[in-house]
């Protein structure tokens, strides 16, 4: 069983892309969309079945699958091991991308490359269950680099379009500096260790407590290395500060993409990492404050620039992006199962959110810009309520999965002893109040009030078929429930047995909380709802007012901070000028001048005096003869 | 008694004389034929004095084949000579550079 599902999502992006390479017709077409669908359904259904069967009783299996490099005291195998951890992230993998799967073939519906597109996703999946059940860093990487590919080529699903291109390529360059740190990350691990192998690492980590490690000639404590390593590797695939500029752009891509690896899975890798590495950032309290640090200034900054934003799928990319924050902000804390908890719960309203908006775009033929939109709760009532419910489990609402994963980690921030605890405490509460009104004013934007549609596009608008509506409602259900249900295991009373070691777990005392504090996250999320239903509904024009009231601010945020324009200013152009020097100036002019086009240039010099040598008159022949005949007996005779 | 140089030194001057005749000559193609009968013939003047000083037939013998050579050269040049003429219109050497690179 364990096999089948890191096998049959392979098999699905094998048989799929094959088929890409025959004329589409409706039957191919049709074929790689059933065989991709159905393999990641019984994929699926597999892992969760695994995961309710281990639940009680949690065990670790490890399967090897067989070697893959050997040598000296460095070993790597490929294999299948399936902790709670594992679990987790395996049903949030392959459930979302099942109902992705299912989703796409309603979504791509009118698209000409369908078996491409269902192999990517397929590919994604594949790459992403090795990620997750790797029993050792370098598989991890292996996963790691997998997914960094699947995301590359389905952002530039639609290689025609250049903005596609060109954000397929920031997302690609930007996850290199990350896997850059992640690689680095995993060679000091080999050096301190001399191994890569979890349970090896895991298990003698505290005996490598106190030791130094030489970097770049400083004395530095080597387990706050290896974990600022790992987390830069983390920054760049979760989209934290500093490294997120890739996610907001990787919206190009068709929307199951962004639900799928922008939102559910594939950006969570980077808070499974800290994760899984959880007895090793445990023992670097430094690394840890970083953690805390970053992910709570993503979760402010990433609130703040969905505030403004414009694009459908921008504002939901930057809801993501501050959630990420959140999560990191749990493991920062050392709350690890409260980070699983919100990724667990987040995949799920994330995902529903994400193909909500999809459905939405569909609906509008092709629109994202929310203002041009409106009105349209009438047309598609299913999709609304479904983003409706994805909406009140995004901010917290009481009861919904969002309410009780994040309430876990804002608590958390409030008891934690940690240096940043009290600066991650407020940016999370003021991030809780963002994030309702940013949700709101995109579904107020987006459904209600006067249309500022077209008459024509508005009679036009449609819901969508049920291919798509049924992911959603599985989704909502996920959305609504996940989290009342789950809570107990992964944060709750059974913790320590659900995560069976898999992960370090703290207890804290969470009775200790004032009434105020515990229901605050609650009550904040109602203001942001209201304040949003009264500057979009209850007086239209005030948000436009208050823009104005407050240009340079409005622009600030519209343009993210301005971090493109900082990051153009300081890598890419002097970069390019750079090129530019390397290019006119070192190959060009020296390399080329004296190089090729140097030597070309000196034989047709040489060749036009040699030229010249070839008059055609005989009698010049006749003389060069005599003369090199001379030459030659002259040769001869004083030679002998 | 003529000597054997004096023998040597008139084919040297010969084919020094044919030598310098075929490129120093700007006339015509005919010259350069003549030069080349000149050489051949200073080559076998060389031939029989040396078979004649030292009593050796072979020398005498070859200086028949070349005089063949010589022949058959000549008929052919002059064939050639023909030809090039009846297409050129002229057996200047200023204004035969085919050859011109």
């Amino acid at each position: 069983m364990a096999h089948s599902i890191i096998l049959l999502p392979l098999i699905g992006f094998l048989i799929s892309c094959s088929l890409s390479f025959f004329k589409s017709n409706k039957f191919i077409d049709r074929a790689a969309e059933i065989i991709t669908s159905l393999f990641i359904t019984i994929t699926a259904i597999f892992s969760f079945y695994i995961f309710i069967d281990n639940i009680g009783d949690p065990s670790i299996v490890s399967i090897k699958l067989f070697n893959w490099i050997s040598s000296g005291s460095f070993n790597a195998d490929w294999s299948i091991y399936l902790d709670t951890a594992t679990r987790v992230m395996l049903v949030v993998i392959t459930s979302v991308s099942a109902l992705v799967h299912i989703y796409s073939i309603g979504y791509m519906s009118h698209d000409d490359s369908k078996p491409r597109f269902m192999g990517y996703l397929s590919l994604f999946t594949f790459a992403m269950l090795m990620l997750v059940t790797a029993d050792n860093f370098l598989q991890l990487f292996f996963g790691w680099e997998g997914v960094g590919l699947a995301s590359y080529l389905l952002i530039g699903f639609w290689y025609k379009k250049p903005t596609a291109n060109a954000a397929a390529i920031k997302a690609f360059i930007v996850n290199r500096i990350g896997d850059f740190g992640l690689a680095l990350g995993i060679f000091t691990i080999f050096i301190v260790f001399g191994s890569i192998e979890y349970q090896t690492v895991f298990s003698n980590v505290s005996s490598f407590k106190n030791v130094n490690f030489n970097f770049l000639g400083i004395e530095l404590h080597a387990l706050t290395l290896i974990c600022i390593f790992l987390f830069i590797g983390a920054m760049g695939k979760s989209a934290q500060l500093f490294l997120h500029t890739w996610l907001p752009d990787a919206m190009e891509g068709p929307t199951p993409v962004s639900a799928l690896i922008h939102a559910a899975t594939m950006v969570t890798a980077g808070v499974f990492l800290v994760v899984r590495c959880s007895p090793l950032f445990d023992l670097a309290p430094v690394a840890l404050d970083f953690v805390v640090l970053i992910g709570a200034s993503t979760a402010f900054f990433a609130a703040t620039v969905g505030l403004v934003q414009n694009d459908i799928k921008r504002v939901i990319a930057y809801s993501t992006c501050s959630q990420l924050g959140y999560m990191f902000v749990a493991a920062g804390l050392g709350a690890y199962g409260a980070a699983m908890f919100h990724l667990f719960t987040h995949a799920f309203f994330k995902a529903l959110l994400f193909l909500g908006a999809g459905s939405v775009i569909h609906a509008v033929h092709e629109e994202q810009d929310i203002r041009k939109m409106g009105g349209i709760s009438n047309f598609v009532p299913i999709t609304q309520l479904m983003m409706i419910i994805g909406t009140i489990s995004l901010m917290g609402f009481p009861f919904t999965s969002g309410y009780y994963s994040k309430d876990a980690i804002i608590e958390t921030a409030y008891l934690s002893n940690s240096n940043f605890a009290d600066y991650a405490y407020i940016l999370l509460t003021v991030g809780v109040v963002m994030t309702s009104f940013y949700s709101w004013r995109l579904m107020f934007l987006v459904f209600n009030g006067k249309t500022r549609m077209a008459e024509e596009d508005l009679s036009k608008v449609h819901e969508s078929s049920s291919v798509m509506l049924i992911p959603l409602i599985i989704l909502a259900i996920g959305a609504l429930f996940f989290g009342f249900l789950f809570k107990s295991y992964f944060i709750g009373y059974y913790s320590d047995v659900f995560w069976n070691g898999s992960i370090v777990v703290h207890h804290e005392d969470h009775h200790s909380i004032p009434l105020l504090i515990y229901y605050l996250p609650a009550i904040l999320g109602i203001v942001g709802f209201i304040i949003a239903w009264f500057m979009y509904i209850r007086k239209s024009d005030m948000a436009k007012n208050i823009a104005e009231l407050n240009k340079p601010l409005y622009n600030f945020l519209l343009n993210k901070w301005y971090f493109d324009e900082l990051y153009n200013s300081i890598f890419v152009k002097p970069a390019m000028a750079i090129g530019q020097i390397f290019w006119k100036f070192i190959d060009g002019l020296i390399i080329d001048g004296y190089g090729p086009n140097g030597i070309a240039a000196l034989v047709s010099r040489i060749s036009i005096k040699a030229k010249q040598v070839q008059s055609g008159f005989i009698y010049h022949y006749a003389f060069a003869i005599l003369i090199g005949l001379s030459f030659i007996i002259t040769f001869i005779i004083f030679r002998f | 008694m003529i000597e054997l140089n004096q023998f040597l030194i008139l084919s040297a001057l010969l084919f020094a004389i044919g030598v310098i005749g075929i490129f120093l000559n700007r006339k015509n193609v005919i010259i350069i034929l003549m030069s080349i009968e000149i050489i051949l013939l200073s080559v076998n003047l060389n031939l029989i004095a040396f078979s004649y000083f030292l009593n050796d037939l072979t020398g005498q013998i070859f200086s028949l084949f070349v005089l063949t050579v010589a022949a058959a050269e000549a008929a052919i040049g002059l064939a050639i000579l023909v030809i090039y003429n009846r297409n050129a219109g002229s057996i200047e050497i200023e204004k035969i550079n085919a050859l011109k690179g």
